[in-house]
């Protein structure tokens, strides 16, 4: 069998680390997934940083020198009001980043917690609930946000706090599976057995569990999110103008698409490379946690 | 013969790890079958069993490779061969049976196109015959009504069932060798005897070789001509079957075959410590470091298969001529230990007249009127004493689990009291006050499954003691963790360890510190040495009788396995479809006069003794739910006297002068008395 029992001398050298670092420790093994990380890191960093280092001000317009191709000075070239492309990629994704980022946050937070407890409660209030998440989840969800944007306006606050809902009723579905799979487990049980609490049984014995689950499709659906968003944009109902933004550039420059392509590759180039790195990423995340001391994998 | 049906030489097997270090898994592995021979291979979990099955299929594990030697079949290189000669090969000449025939099936075919499948495949049977072979096959395996069950779907067929079907399926092609892995394991006795005499008596008849892994002596000493020992990764003992169990040479063997408790022998057997190291760690034997032969040759030197002069017995020790003068039949009479404790006379829990069902009707049920099922458990009453141990005992289906689990309050009754002091436990946990549910706790038979994988050791323990004792500070707990680590044998060590990183029989020490973290008086035990190897049984059946001798504890102790009852128990319980049969202390229980129900399980026992046969009485057929009146047993039952039986509950009598001991059966008593001296003779 390859299972093999670790013997002694192996076993004394292994030391509780935390969470973070074990699953590091195996994330790292992984090229793809590192190659996400990086990824997503940069653009993180470019979101933070890019207002001080940008070579030109993305707000600048210049009636001369319209829809221009690549130069030295304009690297992507100019959109149709002359504004450098360049500039305005690497900042139009500020709004869209800090939007989907706790927005995304929320969704796992409220969403996980309402699908253990239900998959942990079951009988019927989740038969109840679950027919209630099913009636929304059958509405578009584009028709969904912009039916809460018509009513409510596009305001940033009111867009996070409508994808943190939308996106959390996908995380109870997902939760609530995970907590069927441990709550009828015999270590439910013996707790269940000694008169713990709920609320213990819940934070104690099947978040630990359910936790992975809950980060790698909150990573997966960060990435749903971020097009979503930019979707949103496109259509004009989310960062207004002068900002720039990615979905709304690539809306306004379509149309000279065949005289300036890069107005639209800048935007294109910058979203797909945080989507291909957070798919990376969310991948080799999965991998890593489940490798990980739940299956004592000798690493 | 001058040439075997199988010749395995010099076999190793092993895989990388990502560090890139070679870890072996099977080493110098050399065997011999002949046609029509059946060799049993036994050994600890990760000895390499089921490796080297796979292996005579020509079959490696994703990620381990062929490092030396050869598989050979009828004198086919089976590494050697094509993907496409290895199809020819497999389903035709070998035949592998696998352990959980439920998995092995499809679960969204007929039973009989399965087998029809099997068939067309592996055969030239012409598609017109093919069903007609179909229906023989099935009559073949012992299966009533052939025409009828081939209209099934697998799960509507019980476990042997869905054995004997997968027997079926691999006898298709008349196969000249079956490989077997764990065919029987997690079937009931009594239909684990069944299997293995249909087993005994198609390879007689066919003349099919066979390789028969398992864990289980007594299974391996009922099938075998042939007995391979395994111990890391290698083959330590090959001998005739009566001989590795009359005599055996390794140290290994006698260790095993120790510490396997007996039906005829009451008291804990011995234990083995320790636990097989990785193949080829070692430089010596792997076995030096928990043999009771070791000298320093052990640690240095390997040793080597050799044979015993002037028998057909291999054996690789450096000591075997000293561990064959030594008298086994003594030592393994010595081996079985009582540890005395004292019952009190006040009762502990005392159950009566106690009804659980599963049964919840649904809306439409209940406005039809639709008549209740007969519940799951009924009529149970008997009381457990202070400091002593209760078995339940029966089949899958009695309802030893459901009543333990009402007691633990994860169920709750629905009729009769469950008295424990002055409180009645017929209702759940939620509604217990602390200082009940604290003097009450549960082990379960897995730990794999009862030890949350996300917890370390010390988290695990760190629970109970939380919720009982919320007075105790951080470092008192601390204390108090080392303390139980200690008492269930365990050094401090283990505390920040996962249970992914201990053996089977360390997390089940877990386990049981968790349960006595409460300080509890009574101890329900589910099954709580069936996922352990004997070897680690034993050493855990005596820390609970440790365990009890030091704090006066309770035990309710659920097991499928008689001898260990015999073991460990006090008195015994015995249960067929949730209705009590028997009930009495060991001896009583063990000697006749018997239920009938009790003279079939003890029938159907398998003991590590190649020449003694099992008695089957009753016919294996499950039943999903007990008969709506008279006695339980009635519809299997191989004393049945007639009408009575069917109409009406059996009364309660007792053998006379043994006033505690209690059978429920309408046989008068003289009879049971006398019809029983055909089983009592084993």
């Amino acid at each position: 069998m390859t299972t093999t029992t670790p013997t002694e001398g192996q076993l004394t050298t292994v030391k509780r680390r935390s969470f973070v670092a074990e699953t590091w420790d195996s994330l790292r093994h992984s090229v793809a997934g590192m190659i996400g990380l990086i990824l997503i890191i940069s653009h993180l960093l470019l979101a933070i940083t890019s207002p001080y280092i940008l070579p030109q001000d993305p707000l600048e317009m210049n009636a001369q020198s319209r829809n221009e191709a690549p130069s030295a000075e304009h690297i992507f070239g100019t959109d149709e009001l002359g504004r450098d492309v360049f500039s305005r990629s690497m900042l139009g994704g500020r709004v869209t980043l800090v939007v989907t980022i706790v927005a995304i946050g929320l969704a796992v937070l409220w969403g996980g917690l309402v699908g253990i407890l239900l998959g942990f409660i079951g009988g019927r209030a989740d038969e109840i609930i679950m027919r209630i998440v099913d009636a929304i989840l059958s509405i578009p969800w584009l028709l969904l946000l912009l039916l809460v944007i018509a009513i409510l306006g596009t305001n940033m606050l009111v867009q996070t706090l409508t994808f943190a809902f939308t996106y959390g009723i996908l995380t109870i579905r997902v939760a609530r599976a995970a907590t069927h799979d441990y709550v009828t487990g015999e270590f439910v049980l013996a707790a269940r057995a000694r008169g713990e609490s709920r609320r213990t049984i819940v934070t104690r014995e099947l978040l630990p569990n359910v936790r992975d689950v809950l980060f790698v499709d909150g990573a997966m659906n960060w990435s749903w999110m971020l097009l979503a968003f930019t979707s949103l944009s496109f259509l004009g109902f989310g960062v207004q103008p002068p900002d720039p933004d990615w979905g709304r550039m690539i809306a306004e420059s379509r149309d000279v698409l065949a005289i300036q392509p890069w107005a639209v590759f800048g935007p294109v180039i910058m979203l797909s490379t945080l989507i291909i790195g957070i798919n990376l990423f969310a991948d080799a995340f999965a991998k890593a946690l489940g490798l990980d001391r739940s299956q004592g994998a000798p690493v | 013969m001058s040439q075997s049906l199988v010749d395995i030489s010099d076999l190793t097997i092993g895989y990388y790890t990502q560090k890139g270090t070679l870890v072996h898994v099977l080493r110098n592995v050399s065997l011999k079958i002949e046609a029509g021979e059946t060799l049993g291979l036994v050994g600890e979990s990760g000895c390499g069993k089921s490796t080297l099955g796979q292996a005579m299929m020509g079959y490696l594990r994703s990620g381990s490779q062929l490092l030396g030697g050869s598989v050979r079949f009828s004198d086919l290189d089976m590494f050697g061969l094509t993907p496409r000669q290895l199809e020819e090969i497999r389903g035709k000449q070998i035949a592998l049976i696998p352990q959980n025939a439920g998995e092995a099936l499809t679960p969204t075919l007929r039973i009989g196109n399965q087998i029809v499948e099997a068939i067309e495949l592996h055969t030239d049977i012409p598609k017109g015959k093919a069903k007609e072979r179909m229906l023989a096959l099935l009559g073949q395996v012992r299966l009533p009504q052939p025409e009828v069950l081939a209209e099934r779907y697998p799960h509507e067929l019980s476990g042997g069932q869905q054995q004997r079907v997968v027997v079926a399926m691999a006898l298709a092609a008349e196969p000249e060798m079956l490989v077997l892995d764990e065919p029987t394991t997690g079937l009931d006795v009594t239909t684990q005897a069944h299997v293995l005499d249909l087993l005994r008596d198609i390879v007689a008849e066919m003349g099919t070789a066979m390789m028969y892994i398992s864990h289980d002596m007594g299974v391996i000493a009922r099938v075998s001509d042939r007995v391979g020992l395994m111990y890391a990764g290698e083959i330590v003992e090959d001998a005739p079957a009566t001989e590795m169990f009359r005599s055996p040479a390794h140290p290994y063997a006698r260790g095993l075959l120790e510490s396997i408790p007996r039906l005829s022998m009451s008291g804990v057997a011995k234990s083995m410590p320790g636990h097989p190291p990785i193949p080829g760690t070692l430089p010596g034997c792997s076995f030096a470091p928990r043999c009771p032969f070791a000298t320093d040759i052990c640690n240095t030197e390997p040793p080597i298969l050799n044979p015993i002069p002037d028998r057909q017995h291999l054996v690789s020790c450096h000591h075997w001529e000293e561990v064959l003068v030594t008298n086994f039949d003594e030592k393994l009479n010595e081996s079985f230990q009582t540890v005395e404790h004292t019952i009190g006379d006040e009762p502990a829990i005392e159950l009566s007249d106690v009804e659980i069902s599963y049964y919840r009707p649904g809306v439409i049920d209940r406005l039809r009127n639709i008549p209740h099922p007969p519940t799951t458990v009924s009529d149970v009453t008997l009381t457990v004493r202070r400091g002593e141990t209760l078995a339940l005992v029966g089949e899958s289906g009695s309802g030893k689990t459901t009543i333990v689990r009402t007691i633990a309050g994860l169920l709750p009754a629905k009729g009769g009291h469950i008295k424990f002091g002055d409180f009645d436990l017929r209702v759940g946990v939620d509604d217990r006050p602390t200082q009940i549910s604290k003097q009450i706790q549960l082990i379960f038979q897995n730990p794999d499954a009862s030890l949350n994988p996300r917890h370390t050791v010390a988290e695990i323990i760190d629970q109970p003691l939380k919720l009982y004792f919320p007075k105790m500070n951080r470092d008192e707990r601390r204390e108090r963790q080392v303390e139980l680590l200690n008492r269930v044998r365990l050094s401090d060590k283990y505390r920040l360890r996962y249970p992914a990183q201990l053996s089977g029989g360390e997390k089940q020490r877990v386990a049981i510190a968790r349960a006595f973290a409460a300080d509890p008086r009574v101890v329900l035990c589910d099954e709580v040495t069936s996922a352990l190897d004997v070897s680690v049984q034993a050493a855990v059946l005596d820390l609970l009788a440790d365990l009890q001798k030091e704090r006066n504890t309770t035990y309710i102790f659920i097991t499928h396995d008689l001898a260990v009852v015999r073991a460990f128990a006090d008195r015994v319980a015995v249960l067929y479809q949730g209705r009590l049969c028997e009930l009495g202390t060991v001896d009583e229980i063990y000697q006749p006069p018997y239920h009938p129900y009790t003279e079939t399980l003890m029938g159907a026992v398998l003991e590590p003794d190649p020449d003694m046969e099992p008695v089957l009485l009753a016919s294996d057929t499950p039943e999903l739910a007990p008969p709506s009146q008279g006695c339980p047993f009635q519809r299997r039952c191989p004393r049945i006297i007639g009408d009575i039986c069917v109409e009406e509950a059996p009364p309660w009598q007792s053998p006379p002068g043994e006033m505690d001991h209690k059978i429920r059966c309408h046989l008068p008593m003289d009879e049971l008395l006398n019809v029983q001296e055909a089983t009592s003779s084993k």
